[in-house]
């Protein structure tokens, strides 16, 4: 069987690739001719030549991979004449090829209106390599350059004018709006403005009557009367099949061009097929490449021996036009009647969207995308699939409000398998899902064994997301190992640890892990014990183990001093202790500071000094302030209902209350609370982990916010709460964070990280849908009774304290190399090197 | 230990095994020298490097949590977490810059030795 391909472009290369991968070797004989000069290359994305791409960056397939596959290819020679009644193709170079079966790939041409001049030297067509050298080597004469035709490819020569420098660059449309075919008259007047900015000039219902110029052009008339001088001009206004060989042959054509095919792409002849940009399906010409390679696809199956037939294709698509996103899917337009329209814009971004349901809201049509096509995939495959939209349809265009953000790609679990992922390459959900459970686990893997995503690109992150799903289902998900000694995750190590009841480092490291341990896994480890059992966490065999900080109980500062924070529950002290303090840091000579957090910091301690002061701070009743742990820092509060004229409730006592309760509590993170005695919110509770505010009623309780590098404000958990239930969300919220936050994560980040996000929290802790706040609460309340001022416990030991020596063979000498500088009356540590 | 066997050393007492925390280290004074002590007894080694930090200048390396890398034992830094290897003193956290002098140590009885090459002044190392 020898089977002759005419034109050797993206939709025949990929006949090809079809049918050698369909039919055993050496079952047919290919024969290819193509009229450039280069080997099939991509079409879509030739504006990326201007942006340093070359022709091998653009071929799908050397020459090698013809021989290799058994096709004679005949490049730069074209088809001249089809005999259809001896089954023979009669070359430009002279070859007669007999033939079984004939394919006709011969593609489109720039359409050419017959506009007066167009054959002045400077005016070019936007199609082949050819005309892209061509372009590059007469641009930089060029001072102002315009396009005929505001469609798809037009404004992608545009981009390439601008990529090419020609600053001064004009789009000339016919029709009164861009991209008329795609987009509706809202959708192009916000790409009209997002092109306009990036410096291209529009001009829209414009007909250009004459090029003028002697041997080259210099300008442009209109029918208005205008003129436009321009010294450069392409053509792309819109594409021909190119059906005149087949014409010629006695095939039937469409009058307005088009080699008319039935559902088998048959022509009137019936061994040979049209396939892609030539072939007119239905009185339809299909110019996007998917629904020719799908063409490819079924006259490629039907000649190896299958059957499959083409009944019309979705012709939606998404690109970036010179930066900007534009997308039409589905039903872009519909009649009155035919469903609801739902539109959203944002002129300050540049956004424009629309979306059109069917008329009871229950199913996606299709719609448009301007400036952000983001969530295109998952839109598309909503209209595919059928799939019934959320009762507030907005919420597919903007995201669920008020909760986690569902943007693109997040859906991709709730489609079936036969959801078409690729809709170049015809892959569909199932499949991918299929290789990747073979092994198949990277994107790159995906794209060399099904070709999925090399097509347009546009379903990449759908691909990434179902490897990513996939792999997660199977258990597999990368996982976030804490560090080379332990393979588990935080929350899987807090939960082994429980179990097995471990309570050294060392221990865990026995039963668990490998290696020697590091800094990464050691403080998490200590952390997770110290949030279990609330031991002391310079134990013997702990000590070793803890961060830096939590060695020394206090904060290492720069010239390897310390600070030192005891704890003042609320921001309330009395002058008596605030002598003790004044006294004490007077005594070693510390430097004094208000901290954000309503309490005193003392710095520039020596290692050998600390405990000597907190003995001193110990015995006037202070305790650890727990400022150098991931723990309860401080619970911020305004003064009150107690003097307050506006306070509703006692905000110190409950804050005295709270930061009683919690102190000395690990976490994977610092936390911070505060709590304001009216909705005025002088303590900035909404900033902190958890932020209690009082009300008429009672207190409102808000949770995971945080101020530092990235400020969030918390959200509303629970509102008018009594004291005490107050306090009982608190502890299964903190209980519910200990044990499932990732290493390092404030509660705010934890959030954004989780599924479901506030509503979800919600549930947890005010409906208790996991069953565990009783759980939680009890486990709170055991670590509460367990807590000890480690300060106390290290002052009261003396082989505690013979660890907080800077020499080991000199005790009590201090680091000589500790110097100070003065700064306001106080000192101040020297300038590192 | 990268100590060439011709140089001659001096061992000098530095403390005895108790005084050091499992898995933990300790700082020596050598003269006017500072020396970290490392009691490394997961691996049942003992190591010793300067104290002081090469990147911000810091006696602090003796308060840095130890560990081990592919096998490799080291310690990090308490003030930035940059780590270096405890046999040989080059850094493992991709820092080419900055290294640890290492010393030899050796344990009899119950006392802990650190060896000092008698032709390097330590004082170059801190200068």
């Amino acid at each position: 069987m020898r089977i002759v391909v005419i034109g050797n472009g993206m939709v025949g290369y990929k006949f090809c690739e079809k049918l050698t991968a369909k039919l055993p070797a050496g079952a047919a004989d290919v024969v290819v001719f193509g009229e450039e000069i280069h080997p099939a290359y991509d079409r879509v994305h030739l504006s990326e030549f201007f942006s340093g791409k070359n022709a091998a960056d653009l071929c799908l397939a050397g020459t090698s991979w013809y021989g290799e596959k058994g096709i004679a290819l005949h490049l730069g020679d074209p088809v001249q004449r089809i005999d259809l009644v001896n089954k023979t193709v009669h070359s430009y170079k002279g070859l007669a090829v007999p033939f079984d079966y004939l394919v006709l790939a011969t593609g489109s041409a720039a359409f050419v209106p017959p506009i007066p001049g167009v054959e002045k030297e400077g005016v070019f067509l936007y199609r082949t390599i050819e005309d892209l050298e061509m372009m590059t080597a007469y641009a930089p004469k060029a001072r102002r350059a315009a396009v005929i035709g505001g469609g798809l490819l037009g404004l992608e020569a545009a981009k390439a004018l601008l990529d090419l420098g020609i600053a001064d660059t004009h789009v000339i449309e016919f029709a009164p709006r861009l991209m008329p075919r795609q987009i509706d008259e809202a959708g192009s007047d916000m790409l009209k403005d997002r092109l306009q900015q990036l410096g291209l000039t529009i001009h829209t219902n414009k007909n250009t009557v004459a090029i003028t110029g002697e041997e080259c052009i210099n300008g442009m008339q209109f029918a208005d009367h205008s003129v436009l001088d321009v010294d450069m001009l392409v053509i792309s206004a819109g594409i021909k099949p190119r059906d005149e060989l087949a014409a010629h042959a006695g095939l039937q054509t469409g009058p307005r061009g088009g080699i008319v095919v039935n559902d088998k792409l048959q022509t009137s002849h019936p061994f040979v097929f049209a396939i892609g940009e030539c072939a007119l399906h239905n009185d339809f010409i299909y110019g996007l490449v998917a629904p020719g390679y799908e063409m490819a696809e079924v006259v490629a199956t039907n000649l190896a021996g299958g059957d499959k037939s083409f009944t019309g294709f979705d012709m939606s698509t998404k690109l970036k036009l010179i930066g900007v996103d534009v997308a039409s899917f589905g039903a872009p337009f519909i009649g009155p009647g035919q469903g609801r329209t739902l539109v959203w814009q944002d002129t300050i971004k540049g956004v424009y969207k629309r979306i059109n349901t069917t008329p009871d809201g229950k199913y996606l049509l299709g719609g448009i995308l301007v400036g952000d096509a983001a969530e295109y995939n998952m839109l598309l495959q909503t209209v595919k699939n059928k799939v019934v939209l959320p009762p507030d349809a907005s919420e597919v265009l903007l995201g669920a409000r008020g909760g986690q953000h569902s943007g693109a790609g997040s859906g991709v679990a709730s489609l079936p398998d036969d959801a078409l992922i690729c809709s170049c390459e015809g892959i569909t959900k199932g499949a991918i899902a299929g290789l990747v459970q073979e092994g198949c686990e990277t994107l790159d893997g995906i794209k060399k064994s099904c070709k999925a995503g090399t097509g347009c690109g546009g379903c990449v992150p759908m691909v990434k997301d179902i490897i990513e799903d996939t792999l997660k289902a199977q258990g597999k998900l990368l996982r976030k190992m804490v560090c080379e000694h332990f393979a588990y995750s935080r929350q899987e190590l807090y939960d082994l640890i429980k179990m097995k009841k471990l309570y050294s480092y060392d221990e865990v490291l026995d039963e668990l892990g490998k290696g020697d341990g590091c800094e990464v896994c050691k403080p998490l480890v200590s952390s997770v014990l110290a949030s279990l059992w609330n031991d002391l966490v310079l134990a013997k065999g702990n000590d070793t183990a803890q961060d830096s900080n939590d060695r020394f109980l206090a904060n290492i500062q720069k010239g390897g001093t310390y600070s030192v924070v005891p704890r003042i529950p609320g921001g309330e002290i009395t002058p008596d202790k605030l002598m003790v303090i004044a006294s004490v840091a007077k005594k070693y000579n510390l430097y004094t500071k208000i901290t954000g957090g309503q309490r005193i910091d003392m710095f520039g301690a020596h290692v050998s000094d600390l405990p000597l002061i907190w003995e001193e701070l110990v015995a006037a009743g202070f305790e650890s302030g727990h400022a150098y742990g991931k723990a309860l820092r401080t619970v911020k509060s305004c003064v009150g209902s107690t003097w307050c004229r506006f306070g509703l409730h006692d905000s110190v006592s409950f804050a005295i209350k709270v930061e009683e309760r919690y102190r000395g509590l690990r976490a994977p993170h610092k936390f911070k609370s505060a709590v304001s005695g009216c909705i005025r919110e002088c303590a900035e509770a909404q900033s902190k982990d958890f932020g209690i505010i009082a009300t008429e009623k009672g207190w409102n309780l808000y949770v995971c916010g945080n101020g530092g590098s990235k400020p969030q404000h918390a959200l509303l958990l629970a509102a008018d709460l009594d004291s005490e239930t107050c306090i009982k969300y608190i502890d299964r919220f903190l209980m519910f964070y200990i044990k499932t936050a990732d290493p390092l994560t404030r509660t705010a980040t934890w959030l954004n990280k989780m599924e479901g996000g506030i509503d979800y929290l919600r549930n947890v802790v005010v409906h208790d849908s996991l069953g565990m706040a009783e759980a939680f609460e009890a486990e709170m309340q055991q670590l509460v009774n367990n807590y000890k001022c480690e300060w106390k416990e290290v002052v009261d030991s003396p082989e505690l304290r013979k660890r907080f020596n800077h020499f080991v063979n000199a005790p009590g000498e201090k680091d000589p190399q500790v110097q100070f500088d003065g700064m306001r009356d106080q000192k101040r540590a020297r300038e590192w090197k | 230990m990268s100590v060439n066997s011709t140089q001659q050393i001096t061992w000098f007492m530095a403390c005895t095994t108790a005084d050091v925390p499992e898995n933990g280290g300790v700082c020596v004074k050598y003269q006017e020298d500072q020396i970290a002590l490392f009691n490394f007894s997961r691996r049942g080694e003992w190591y010793a490097t300067q104290n002081l930090c090469p990147h911000r200048q810091q006696m602090a390396i003796s308060r840095g949590m130890i560990g081990s890398q592919g096998g490799e034992p080291k310690v990090a830094c308490p003030f930035h977490k940059k780590t270096f290897s405890l046999e040989d003193g080059r850094c493992l956290s991709g820092d080419d810059t900055c290294s640890l002098k290492v010393y030899p140590v050796k344990v009899e009885g119950n006392h802990v030795y650190i060896g000092i090459s008698d032709d390097e002044a330590l004082s170059e190392v801190l200068a």
